[in-house]
């Protein structure tokens, strides 16, 4: 019959009408300002740096300024300077520092190539997605300071990956302490040794004869 | 002046209406459609020569949203590439990804772990449901049925993209394919949510197509519409959707069997008369038959790495050559043509974009028909303007 593919058709709209009304599956509108849509977990926006203490963001970031990132960033969007002098790291070895580490916002496209292939685990992506400014020019280029964040906020916004850096570092930590700890009994075995043949020796070519 | 003459239209010069006299027709209105016209998806421009209401002679012009994507890419190393080739086919990005991906594994010799292989096919037809629902949902928009028909669509879409997000970190913008896998694994939850949503996509074709695809307004718009012939498709290189439509069984997942394609069981669907209407319906089919590889997938899924552990993420210097990785995305055939040579940035990089392939032939499509027709006929060759100009 000519026009019942239309009428099948508004049988179809009009079901999804009353339904938008009284399914609750259907009222997916969440009011944006008041309420807020939760994020998902891997949700990536924008990178910021890791410190590991928040009293001391600037003494405590993770980056040592290897520059990698910024030679793989695709649309070149950060800037490194190096330290001329160098800080210890949370296992106490002297590091470089980024004396300036700033990131062109406008540019960045979030694409978390940085994140993949920073070697310390020092550069992360944030969820933040509030970030109008009124001057393009100084309101979107971020600084170390503004891009240093501690890594209880990297925990709280991506728990799973924050746990894995973490267990990761503490246990990459532990072996360069027992690796250090091994080193230090090596060396002093080695200074024993150093020190033993010739307290060693003499015996010997003393028993030598006898034998 | 006469239709010869229309050759030296200039973008800057002269009204974007002017009447031009013809010898044959008598008068004709020349008429620039675009770059900013909501029926030419994106900035796309047709210069349109009309008699009446008829097409007599019709000039696409593109280039408007050119990036200089090749260029960027030979200055970049191969993996800083990867964010940019999401912006290509903005739709389609996980099977941008891919067609990337696999050429640069093809030329560095790369090993793709099984679990990915089969993560990239259930991503890659997820993305064809996105891209054959929002172009379903645009057709109808551009027949003149304002917005219901899109929304049903996205408000499917945005479930699938929803589950891209959850994944990857960005709804559109994946940026989620590594040389020798994939960058998540996903989880449990994640594989549960994909796997029913997939099982209730049927109930929405099903719902999509009693609204619509037997409405009589919509067979009066669409049939005998924009017919393309099959000779003339396979001469100009037309692939995808739109070559198969007009008869001509060429899918890149059966002939070239890429990544993990021919475990899968599923059809090719094949229109006969290559109008506007085979063209719609291919896509309606080719989502069915999508479902299929998706459920075979989610069942077959094996465990395992999704990444290759020899996969190198810094320092990735492929040996010199040449290698061209192809796919079948939803649009047509997608191509990544590279030379390497043995530094860490490709020598050259090309594209072989489907969208601007399957435009060269609108003017074929469209002569004869009238002005509203033409803007239907652009609408169902389905393109995307990032990948047209690159």
């Amino acid at each position: 019959m000519l026009g019942s593919g239309i009428i099948n058709g508004l049988i179809v709209t009009a079901k999804n009408f009353v339904g938008s009304y009284h399914d609750p599956k259907r009222m997916v509108t969440v009011q944006y300002p008041e309420e807020r849509a939760k994020l998902p977990e891997n949700y990536r926006n924008f990178p910021f740096l890791i410190t590991e203490n928040a009293t001391d963001p600037m003494g405590t970031l993770r980056c040592v300024a290897c520059q990698i990132c910024e030679k793989e960033c695709p649309p070149q969007c950060i800037y490194i300077e190096k330290s001329k002098d160098k800080k210890p790291d949370a296992t106490g070895k002297p590091q470089l520092y980024p004396a300036v580490f700033a990131i062109d916002t406008s540019v960045c496209m979030s694409c978390q190539i940085c994140v993949e292939v920073c070697p310390f685990d020092a550069i992360k992506m944030d969820q933040v997605f509030e970030v109008a400014a009124t001057d393009r020019f100084t309101g979107l280029l971020l600084d170390r300071e503004q891009l240093a964040k501690p890594n209880s906020y990297f925990h709280e916004i991506h728990p799973t990956d924050a746990a894995e850096v973490d267990t990761r570092l503490a246990t990459e930590r532990q072996a360069a302490e027992e690796k250090a700890k091994a080193a230090a009994a090596a060396k002093a075995a080695a200074a024993a040794k150093a020190a033993a043949p010739k307290a060693a020796v003499k015996p010997a070519a003393e028993g030598g004869p006898t034998a | 002046m006469s239709v010869s003459d229309l050759s030296s239209f200039t973008p800057s010069s002269g009204p974007t209406v002017r009447a031009v006299k013809d010898p044959f027709h008598g008068d004709l209105l020349e008429v620039s459609m675009g770059p900013q016209h909501p029926s030419t998806h994106g900035v796309f421009r047709m210069v349109v020569t009309l008699d009446g209401e008829v097409v007599v002679k019709l000039k696409p012009v593109f280039g408007y949203l050119h990036r200089n994507h090749e260029k960027i890419a030979e200055n970049t190393t191969y993996l800083g590439s990867m964010p940019y080739t999401d912006r290509l086919d903005y739709l389609c990005s996980m099977t941008t990804n891919w067609a990337y991906a696999l050429a640069v594994e093809k030329l560095a010799g790369q090993a793709v772990p099984d679990r990915a292989q089969y993560l990239r096919v259930i991503l890659a037809e997820m993305t064809r449901l996105v891209n054959h629902s929002c172009l379903v949902g645009f057709l109808f928009n551009d027949l003149g049925t304002s917005f219901t028909p899109l929304l049903y669509a996205f408000r499917e879409r945005e479930k699938i993209l929803d589950l891209f997000e959850a994944l990857s970190g960005s709804r559109m913008m994946c940026n989620f394919q590594r040389f020798g896998g994939c960058r998540v694994d996903p989880t449990p939850e994640w594989l549960a949510a994909a796997s029913r949503l997939v099982d209730n996509y049927p109930r929405f074709l099903d719902e999509y197509e009693t609204m619509l695809t037997a409405n009589e307004i919509m067979l009066a718009r669409t049939q005998g519409i924009g017919i393309l012939d099959a000779k003339l498709a396979v001469n100009a290189g037309i692939t995808g959707p739109c070559l198969r439509a007009s008869g001509y069984n060429y899918d890149l997942r059966k002939v070239d069997g890429y990544g993990f394609y021919p475990r899968f069981d599923f059809k090719v669907p094949l229109g006969a008369h290559g109008d506007t209407y085979d063209r719609y319906m291919m896509r309606i089919l080719e989502m069915r038959e999508s479902v299929k590889i998706l459920q075979q997938a989610f069942r077959d899924l094996p465990g395992g790495p999704v990444m290759d552990p020899k996969a190198k993420i810094r320092g990735f210097r492929p040996k010199a050559g040449e290698a061209y990785g192809r796919i079948e995305s939803p649009k047509g055939e997608l191509g990544f043509y590279l030379i390497s040579d043995g530094t860490p940035n490709p020598y050259r990089y090309r594209v072989r974009p489907p969208s601007l392939i399957n435009l060269t032939l609108l003017e074929e499509m469209c002569l004869g028909h009238t002005i509203a027709d033409s803007v239907v006929i652009l609408g169902s060759v389905d393109i995307v303007l990032g990948e047209v100009d690159r």
